[in-house]
């Protein structure tokens, strides 16, 4: 029996040393089949999913005491809940008993846990407080042994990321460079502590690194985008006419990145005496209408923006100017994506309603933007299938690389530098060397 | 209850004639069927009912709408092109509400979509608000709620 274990272990330090070699990080380019090989994928669910850290939420989305959320991480349902002293889970989505899920649905709130099987009842921390005939099991095991199985959680403004892996480095030091990002993303509240307003769901028929990829990628924008922009009033499409700008990407190290679009809405609290577009002027007006000073209507207006960046953390979320885009790998050629809309916690409402119609403009299933993404992703899941083997090339700008003024390399806004960025790191947890130190 | 079969007939023919122009792709005749302040909704949430203040996959007055119609005729979207053709069959249809000023019906809706030769399905329920004008209506409402409105949709380039 235990031949058998280490021939498995073998097997998969192969497969995995296999995808590495796959990123040839030297030329900018990596395999075609890290799209499509099904044992890559399956490795990839223990190396990249279980051993990171992976986002499942924001702590604004279980607001109160019983607040509960149900996410992913890889192909673990887990839960994220408030319990009664205001703490934060998050919790395997799975009895003790016999395995059933505790808890459906997007979101809510609740009193308990309760598995609908045989009834067993776990508390909003994880703990079994209460199973029918429970007399059967004396001397088999006591309650207190069989919690909801919880995992190692940390957070970092408000967004929550668990792992499976309990000797990962914490969080902070996993984001790095990526934190001084977040903390300017999280000044699109207006003043308001940032919240979790609402999201859409979409999926597409293709490998979930081609998403990955996408987030740094702005040399599509003016491509497939095309038709948002033409629907944008002229002002606005001159800001999103960003190639010639004064834009970059930023490789932040440990598979993150940043692409700057627009230069002057990466600090929302910058140039408050800017002039209101003329396009924010009813938001204006309806902000004056409920008592707000100059200065503050001003704040809002270009809080509702939303930044100028994309902020890109490997592996599973990022910070997409006004929200969040969490991915997850649901098979080799199938991958689930949210776009969860941001707002202010106590802001004024005419504020969240104008974030929420700039959500609905571009993102989700029947955004102005979206769609053509989905397409564009499903088109490179299938065009990849053409022949024995063959290169995604992610090398645009390699040659022309400078060091940002965090000592990053850095290169121009349609360059591929981030997707270089997150396939090095891809790299590392994939390859033998790095599994083989674990072990 | 007494029914009305006349204003049954009529509601009955006016949502015929709106999915037939979503079908057809007649996106500018569809345009004229709205009042000026009318809103076409998709919900994300079947239990919201408070649709401004709630993301929803669309909320459309009448300058989204006409972009959104803009978007699927103007050749610059690659989603948009390389939709084939929806049918969709209305069915089921109730009024809810007859008053003089406004009309409230609901229906059931399949829509089939072929998406690079694959057949998709959309069920939904359809609740129309109209406003009676001369000999027939103008539309101040539509909310599709969508059968899976919560779930990982494939995304949409046509109007349901």
């Amino acid at each position: 029996m235990s031949d058998l274990i280490d021939m498995k272990d073998v097997d998969a330090v192969c497969i995995g040393q296999r995808a590495a070699d796959m990123v040839d990080d030297e030329n900018g380019r990596v395999k075609k089949a890290l799209y499509s090989d099904t044992e890559i994928f399956e490795e990839e669910q223990d190396l990249v999913f279980n051993k990171n850290w992976i986002f499942v939420g924001h702590e604004s989305e279980v607001p109160e005491k019983g607040s509960f959320k149900t996410a992913w991480i890889g192909r673990h349902p887990v839960i994220m809940s408030r319990d009664r002293k205001m703490n934060i889970h998050v919790l395997q989505n799975r009895c003790r008993h016999r395995g059933a899920t505790v808890c459906e649905g997007r979101k809510g709130k609740t009193n308990a846990f309760t598995c609908p099987y045989h009834g067993w009842g776990y508390g909003l921390d994880g703990s079994l407080r209460a199973l029918p005939k429970p007399e059967e099991y004396d001397n088999v095991f006591d309650k207190s042994e069989m919690p909801l199985e919880s995992l190692r959680w940390e957070s970092y403004q408000g967004m929550v990321f668990a792992t499976f892996n309990n000797d990962i480095e914490p969080l902070e030091e996993f984001l790095g460079g990526a934190k001084k990002w977040i903390d300017l993303f999280m000044k699109q509240g207006g003043g308001y502590p940032v919240k979790v307003l609402g999201e859409h769901r979409f999926n597409f028929p293709g490998n979930w690194k081609i998403q990955l990829e996408n987030t740094t990628d702005a040399y599509h924008f003016p491509i497939v985008h095309k038709s948002f922009v033409t629907s944008l009033d002229d002002a606005t499409a001159d800001i999103f006419d960003f190639l010639d700008g004064e834009g970059f990407v930023e490789d932040l190290g440990n598979g993150h990145s940043v692409m700057v679009m627009i230069p002057q809405l990466v600090d929302l609290e910058a140039d408050l005496d800017q002039p209101i577009p003329e396009r924010f002027n009813e938001l204006a007006q309806a902000l004056r209408d409920e008592g707000k000073d100059e200065d503050e209507v001003k704040k809002l207006v270009r809080a509702a923006h939303g930044t100028g960046f994309n902020l890109n953390l490997f592996p599973n979320v990022s910070c997409s100017m006004a929200f969040f885009r969490v991915l997850r790998p649901v098979s080799v050629n199938e991958t689930e994506i949210q776009h969860v809309a941001l707002g202010g916690e106590g802001a004024p409402s005419a504020f969240n309603q104008k974030r929420m119609r700039l959500h609905e403009h571009f993102q989700g299933p029947m955004g102005f933007g979206t769609p053509d993404d989905g397409e564009a992703w499903e088109r490179v899941q299938k065009g990849s299938m053409a022949g024995e083997d063959g290169w995604i090339l992610v090398n645009r700008g390699m040659t022309k690389l400078r060091t940002s003024e965090d000592g990053n390399p850095q290169g121009a806004v349609c360059s591929e530098t981030g997707m270089r960025g997150a396939y090095r790191k891809y790299k590392q947890v994939m390859s033998t060397a790095a599994n083989a130190e674990e072990k | 209850m007494k029914s009305n079969t006349q204003l049954l007939a009529q509601v009955t023919e006016f949502i015929g004639y709106e999915a037939d122009l979503l079908d057809h792709k007649g996106y500018q005749d569809w345009l004229s069927l709205w009042t000026e302040k009318g809103l076409y909704i998709v919900p994300t949430d079947l239990d919201e009912t408070d649709y401004l203040n709630t993301v929803n996959l669309a909320l459309d007055d009448a300058d989204m709408r006409r972009m959104r119609v803009a978007r699927l005729e103007n050749g610059e979207s690659v989603s948009a092109n390389s939709v084939g053709y929806t049918v969709r069959m209305m069915s089921r249809i109730r009024v809810l509400e007859a008053g003089d000023d406004v009309v409230i019906a609901r229906c059931a809706m399949t829509l089939n979509e072929l998406r690079h030769g694959k057949l998709v399905t959309y069920p939904a329920n359809v609740e129309y608000t109209l406003k009676p004008v001369d000999g027939g209506f103008k539309l101040d409402r539509k909310v599709v709620k969508l059968l899976h409105a919560d779930g990982f949709l494939r995304t949409v380039s046509f109007i349901f």
